[in-house]
């Protein structure tokens, strides 16, 4: 799925920020990356989707090397990622259903209304369909924002720090929604620095945690 | 950003991208009130405006040709003599001009029309027969084998005092004027394709930057190029086609009201279309939309390179 040998990874030429990054995402597993603020978690999770580019080692995304993709590639690979953005980046112009099916209007693919209302109501959203997105709350957009990750039942999910500006219910029923897509065969990378919240959710899923420390990956201790 | 990369952005794809329906994908552009209309008006303005070159290319075109042929059609023969001789001198010259190959059949002025001629700067009771005035003779050109200096010579020769004036210095600053405007109006018609490129381009530059955060966000979901700029160009070339159809049709309508063309015969009468070249002007929104087409696609390869 995601393969990373040795990888290094410096902004503009700049000093490494991640360096000797070896990581192999394992199909169907719910993953934590955990790491103080500034660390290189959301960097990490770029370099997946390739919105940025490995300065060392190898990578690659679902058997292709993402130094070799053209910018067609790097449009597929990411209909293959689902991505829940830290910022939730949405088209404001747009009410909540436009933006949570934008991903199969961008692919080509017909808009199923059915499965699209089954989608919202999934996330809790199906009062809202016809809302723009500054109106949402900050869970709602959040929630908004994995709708929109899985609208083209993508293979791995994505989500930097996905509960950022949530409070613990709401958190807790963000991840709630990620452990089902994890239990329906979906693989899940979650980048948090909350562990009060990584522990609850491992009471849930068999989870797998990664550290980012002095800009290497190391599996988390038995603490998590 | 290596250019090959934007391989999916030839212009064969961008064209059927721009030939679909837009359906959805037109509303993933937002609505941006002041780019739209400032690509209407500067393309309907520029389509107006070349109207009027392409009117003032076409005449200047007829009168160049007209002045020319009017002018080259005939010559004149100026007979001086002294008031004795000027009879005899008159029969010689008719003689010559008679049998001079390439020429129609030679007519002596009568004293009417000379006085006509003259009415101008003399005034119209003036009588000619107590001024020296010279015969005038006109002969028509009847063909191409019609040799002025050849002519010129045999005068010389068999009639003293007979002088050709076959309007060359007329004709040439004339016709040279008439050649510039025709330039002038072909020059008005590139610059102002040029200037509604330039506007149009920075229109739909000003629209990308505006909706910067929307094309990254459209990547970052897995769009491909080709539908980000098919989107944006769409809608520019639309704008450029509706705006160029309007000010096309207002600036042929000003033409059509100018007054008749043989209402009094003038340059500006003759500022006008003829039979077909009343279709020409509706190119111009077929351009106008193609200028939208190519400055968007560019502006939008710029914008998208910007973005991975």
């Amino acid at each position: 799925m995601i393969e990373m040998r040795d990888v290094g990874f410096g902004y503009h030429g700049g000093p490494e920020l991640l360096s000797n990054m070896t990581l192999t995402l394992q199909p169907g597993m719910f993953h934590f990356l955990t790491g103080p603020s500034g660390s290189g978690k959301t960097t990490l999770l770029r370099l997946c989707y390739a919105d940025l580019l490995p300065t060392q080692g190898q990578m690659s995304a679902f058997g292709n090397d993402v130094r070799q993709l053209s910018r067609d590639g790097i449009a597929d690979l990411r209909r293959s990622i689902g991505v829940v953005h830290q910022d939730t980046q949405f088209l404001d112009h747009l009410p909540v259903a436009e933006n949570v099916a934008l991903p199969l209007s961008v692919a080509g693919q017909a808009v199923d209304m059915t499965a699209l209302r089954d989608l919202l109501g999934w996330v809790g959203l199906s009062q809202h369909a016809r809302a723009m997105p500054p109106s949402l709350s900050g869970g709602e957009r959040q929630r908004a924002a994995l709708a929109r990750a899985v609208v083209l039942s993508p293979d791995l999910v994505l989500a930097d720090e996905p509960t950022g500006n949530l409070d613990w219910d709401m958190s807790m029923r963000l991840m709630q929604l990620l452990v089902e897509l994890n239990k329906s065969g979906k693989t899940v990378l979650v980048a948090t620095h909350d562990l009060n919240l990584i522990r609850a959710t491992k009471a849930q899923v068999a989870a797998r945690v990664l550290r980012i420390a002095n800009g290497t990956l190391q599996l988390a201790g038995a603490d998590l | 950003m290596k250019r090959t990369d934007f391989r999916a952005l030839s212009l064969g794809t961008l064209w059927q991208g721009l030939m679909r329906d837009g359906g959805s994908g037109d509303r993933i552009v937002p609505p941006t009130g002041f780019t739209a209309q400032l690509t209407l008006f500067s393309a309907g303005a520029m389509a107006f405006l070349a109207v009027f070159a392409l009117a003032l290319a076409l005449a200047t075109g007829r009168l160049a040709d007209r002045w020319a042929s009017e002018l080259a059609g005939s010559v004149t023969v100026r007979v001086s003599a002294p008031s004795d001789q000027q009879a005899a001198r008159t029969r010689a010259a008719m003689q010559v001009l008679s049998t001079t190959p390439g020429a129609g059949q030679p007519r002596l002025l009568p004293p009417e029309e000379v006085a006509e001629l003259l009415a101008p700067w003399f005034g119209p009771d003036m009588p000619v027969d107590a001024l020296p005035v010279p015969a005038l003779i006109d002969l028509p050109v009847a063909g191409d084998d019609f040799d002025a200096q050849g002519l010129r010579l045999r005068l010389e020769a068999e009639a003293p005092g007979a002088v050709l004036d076959d309007h060359t210095e007329w004709r040439r600053p004339l016709v040279s004027a008439a050649n510039r405007l025709r330039v002038l109006g072909i020059v008005s018609l590139l610059l102002i394709g040029a200037a509604s490129a330039a506007m149009i381009t920075l229109a739909a530059k000003a629209a990308l930057s505006a909706n910067g955060q929307v094309i990254r966000v459209l990547r970052l979901i897995g769009a491909r190029d080709i539908t980000i700029a098919t989107a944006f160009v769409r809608r520019f070339t639309k704008r450029a086609a509706i705006g160029a159809a309007v000010g096309t049709l207002c600036g042929m309508a000003g033409i059509a009201m100018l007054p008749g063309m043989d209402a009094a015969g003038g340059f500006l009468t003759g500022l006008g279309f003829q039979d077909w070249g009343w279709l020409l002007p509706l190119l111009i929104p077929v351009v106008a939309a193609a200028v939208g087409f190519l400055a968007t696609r560019w502006a939008a390869l710029k914008m998208l390179g910007a973005v991975r």
